[in-house]
């Protein structure tokens, strides 16, 4: 097992290396001049060519990328100048409120979903069975950001049941059961289509499974159906839906930057947009590569997950 | 394709998407003659008019601004982008799906090495980098949405052309000196074409609703010019006091795209051959049983008794009579042969006695299987249940699909004595351990933490008949329990089987093809044709006497060593389909000594009552 980790592990350096080069190459995209973005266009040009040379950008591309790849290494994710401060303390600030949104929002999906799903298979063309797929449907369909705002109409605006948007209360809050009133909101809203998708393929899954010929043997043995369903059919579904568990991972992460804006969380998400219209391009820069890593490590993860349960992927 | 829009249109949720999305089309390709004002007309004093105003339907925005007219113009730039999102990712990254397939090796490897690096990536930060690098604005949303769907498209494509690249005629269009573009042009490209537009069609929602989450954002669509996605995010500061200005915009990417995905549904379920027949049906925890005569209250004559047994399957309109009028007694102790063809009904025959068979489609239409004079098939779910491995046990064919491969050997074989016995897990082992040695396992210790696919065949199939013996059940019935084995470990198993009913008694219904296997273990064989039993007796007497002409040829399909030079002669012809069986013997069309009679109607199973044929002109007369 742990011969098997170690070797996932070492095959994510090549995709992380591979994920700093693309982000380079993008950014080398760049139309024009960087510095004069920063400066502004009525910079003077020695302005222009000091802060040229202070980031690096008079040397050749090859070069700029492992001087950067080398800082980022040691930590050095550069300085922000739209917020004047390091960049890597900006994302870790932010992307910890992230991890809490996205977190929530994939442990609903995920159990949400699967349960659905599986009671869906269970109960096929049942009135819960139309009910979920009914649900589903919208779910699925539904922009998240839009979904966002009409919960905040609906529990905040009208019922008054939760606040209307950020993490914490600003007077008097900071405490879990704060926390978690202004979580549920957006950690709904950004489980929703995940949820939709979860609850699909768990139920396709569950129908694959139920027909086959081990589902048989249970039933020959005499197991109750009640565990011939929940025990031995979801555990052998399990097998297809958490490699989709994630890839879905990956959605919630992308959906919470709509979610964020929306419920104005500060999280990572919100902080690349407003990187993005002010033209800071290290924060921008810094922010993708971190999170995506962040990303290749959990699926990572969810292989490790997937092994435990599988014997037959384990080597 | 008429049938292809028939089966789409058969699904309501389809239909009603396409009628959606049609409106919607309908909607957008008028709108230049549809009496609206201006979209980006800002008239400061009417700003946000409510839904049904004067002179605006739907109200107005932030700066006045006609809301049902920007709604059309919205929807418009929308789905344009959209659409050329999806067509443009669909031909970039086909082409470098098609590159990377047809030429395979290291240009493979290496796209396929950066195509596995862009899905390392949230797809959003991708969108974001390259907007970031860019500039905001409907053009770049638009380039970065394509590209981050590119290598959706370049796996899927290039899994296909990997398989075509290989084949007979795109050999023979080299060997013919047709150059590369010439040969992805003609033979990849027409064939990959319907993958490319199904995945068009299921990828185009999502790039409508990612483009306009990007002008959500404020990052796509600048002002003035609307699609929906920068509405709903000018709205977004608005939305308490004027909730208007978010719904309508918000609503008709929901319209959209829920639309989109029905029809999308609808068109992978029509193209899936698997969904038409309904045999992604669930199937319940016991057969269906739907008897349309009495159920027949003969004596039993065995401890257990199939009586007249009839089992179909409705698949749409057809129907298959797999058992039909089926009749069989095995006593304890006793060994019954049940052979025949690949689907003649043997399994099905089995399968029914204990409620197993898959239903949907299967249902049990007639008859009755007693075990012990009771009759199983009027029982309560639970009742048959608790029956199921405790009274009569299942040896199935092909074990590596019938163990469930997640969890251990000594698992399963605990869960098989544990629901019908409260024994603690020490117990429980014990008892597993006893069994494998029963049959012969070497090893059992090590064995129980073994998970299925780390066991041979044989191992395997020993696995299967210790479970079916964990709680001592009174009748076995085995399902082609050797046929996947090698003849040393086939003998082995026989003489296991053999050795277990002389010492416990045990009822056996053995089902095989093979006569050769009847001979070394049954007292009597019934053969079995197209959903019937067509001849029974004892075993030595049929193997030397065979009355039906079908027995005989069976028979004579089984070599004998030391035999000399005999005729292994297969049987010409196939068994019929068992939903149009011809009126009379079902044999008689493969049958060389069949006569008119032969075709006309029923023939009864007639002889001495311990050798009965089913045969207007047997080979000798039982």
């Amino acid at each position: 097992m742990a011969g098997y980790i170690l070797k996932r592990l070492l095959s994510a350096i090549p995709v992380m290396l591979g994920i700093t080069v693309i982000v380079f190459l993008i950014m080398a995209m760049i139309p024009g001049d960087p510095a004069t973005a920063i400066l502004g266009s009525y910079a003077t040009p020695e302005n222009v060519e000091k802060l040229n040379r202070d980031l690096g950008l008079d040397k050749p591309l090859v070069q700029r990328y492992f001087i950067w790849l080398g800082n980022m290494l040691t930590g050095d994710f550069g300085r922000s100048f739209s917020l004047n401060r390091p960049v890597l303390d900006e994302i870790a600030e932010r992307f910890s409120a992230t991890l809490i949104l996205a977190g929530t929002a994939f442990v609903l999906c995920s159990i949400l979903g699967i349960l659905a799903g599986a009671i869906s298979a269970a109960r096929q063309y049942s009135l819960a069975d139309k009910a979920i797929t009914f649900v589903v449907l919208i779910g699925i369909s539904v922009p998240s950001f839009f979904l966002g705002m009409m919960m905040i109409l609906l529990f905040a605006v009208n019922l008054r049941w939760l606040p209307v948007s950020g993490m914490y209360a600003i007077y008097g809050g900071g405490d879990l059961p704060d926390l978690i009133a202004h979580l549920a909101m957006p950690a709904l809203a950004l489980a929703a289509v995940a949820t939709g998708v979860i609850a699909r393929l768990s139920r396709s899954a569950m129908l694959e499974v139920l027909r086959q010929d081990y589902i048989r043997t249970a039933r020959a043995k005499g197991v109750p159906e009640r565990r011939v369903v929940y025990g031995h059919a979801l555990r052998a579904a399990m097998v297809s839906v958490i490699p989709v568990l994630g890839i879905q991972a990956g959605f919630v992460l992308s959906g919470a930057v709509y979610i964020e804006m929306v419920f104005q969380w500060p999280g990572v998400g919100r902080m690349l947009v407003d990187a993005i219209l002010k033209r800071d391009i290290l924060l921008v820069q810094g922010g993708v590569v971190f999170v995506s890593a962040c990303y290749v490590l959990f699926n990572i993860a969810v292989d490790v997950a997937q092994s435990l349960l599988d014997p037959r992927i384990r080597t | 394709m008429s049938a292809f829009l028939k089966l789409l249109f058969r699904n309501r949720l389809a239909a009603i998407g396409a009628v959606v999305l049609g409106l919607i089309l309908a909607l957008v390709l008028v709108a230049p003659l549809l009496p609206l004002p201006d979209p980006d007309a800002t008239a400061t004093s009417e700003r946000f008019a409510r839904p049904f105003s004067e002179g605006h339907i739907l109200g107005t925005d932030h700066l006045g601004r006609d809301l049902a007219a920007r709604l059309v113009h919205g929807t418009r730039v929308s789905l344009a982008i959209g659409l050329f999102a999806a067509l443009a990712a669909a031909v970039l990254g086909s082409a470098i799906g098609i590159a990377a397939g047809y030429f395979g090796g290291r240009t493979d490897n290496v796209i396929m090495r950066a195509i596995d690096m862009l899905m390392a990536f949230p797809y959003i930060l991708l969108a974001l980098a390259i907007v970031a690098a860019l500039g905001p604005g409907l053009r770049n949303a638009l380039i970065a949405v394509a590209a981050v769907n590119i290598p959706f498209f370049a796996r899927n494509i290039r899994g296909i052309t990997v398989g075509l690249a290989g084949r007979e005629f795109v050999d023979a269009a080299r060997l013919a000196g047709m150059g590369h573009t010439r040969i992805i042009l003609s033979e990849i490209l027409p064939n990959v074409l319907p993958v490319i537009v199904i995945g068009i069609s299921t990828t185009v929602g999502w790039m409508i609703l990612e483009t306009a989450g990007l002008s959500f954002l404020g990052l796509g669509s600048q002002p003035p010019q609307a699609d929906l996605g920068s509405m709903l995010g000018e709205a977004r500061a608005a939305l308490i006091t004027a909730p208007h200005t978010s719904v309508v915009p918000g609503l008709m990417i929901f319209l959209i795209v829920m639309s989109i995905n029905l029809l999308g549904d609808g068109v992978r379920d029509a193209l899936d051959p698997r969904l038409k027949s309904g045999a992604l049906a669930r199937p319940r925890a016991t057969t269906r049983v739907d008897r349309r005569g009495p159920v027949p209250e003969e004596p039993a004559k065995g401890l257990l008794d199939l009586q007249r047994l009839e089992t179909q399957f409705h698949v749409g309109k057809r129907v298959y009579k797999a058992v039909n009028d089926v009749s069989l007694h095995v006593k304890p102790g006793e060994c019954l042969g049940l052979i025949g063809e690949s689907g003649s009904g043997k399994s099905v025959t089995a399968l029914s006695v204990m409620g197993l068979v898959a239903s949907p489609p299967g249902a049990i239409t007639g008859g009755a299987v007693r075990h012990d004079g009771e009759d199983l098939l009027s029982l309560p779910y639970d009742a048959l249940r608790r029956r199921r491995g405790e009274k009569v046990a299942y040896i199935f064919q092909d074990p590596l699909a019938t163990l469930h491969p997640l969890y251990r050997i000594g698992e399963q074989m605990a869960e098989a004595i544990r629901v019908h016995h409260r024994i603690s897990d020490r117990e429980a082992r014990a008892r597993a351990l006893e069994l494998l040695r029963a049959v012969r396992i070497p090893n059992p210790e090590s064995r129980l933490g073994n998970y299925p696919h780390e066991m041979s065949g044989g191992m395997r199939q020993r696995i299967g008949i210790a479970m079916a013996l964990a709680n001592d059940p009174e009748v076995l019935i085995a399902d082609e329990p050797t046929t996947a084995l090698d003849v040393t470990v086939q003998a082995q198993i026989l003489a296991l089987l053999d050795e277990l009913r002389r010492e416990r008694g045990l009822a056996i219904l053995f089902i095989t093809h093979d006569f050769g296997v009847v001979a070394q273990l049954c007292d009597r064989v019934a053969v079995m044709y197209a959903g019937r039993i067509v001849e029974q007796g004892p075993t030595e007497e049929i193997l030397a006497r065979p009355a039906h002409p079908y027995t005989a040829r069976l028979i004579a399909c089984v070599p004998e060593l030391g035999e000399g030079k005999r005729e292994l002669a297969a049987i010409p012809g196939l068994p019929p389909v068992v939903d149009s069986l011809p009126p009379g013997c079902a044999f008689a069309p493969r049958c060389d000594k069949a006569q008119e009679d032969c075709r006309k109607g029923a023939i009864d199973l007639a002889g001495t009552g311990t050798h009965d044929v089913r045969c207007l002109h047997p080979e000798v007369t039982p």
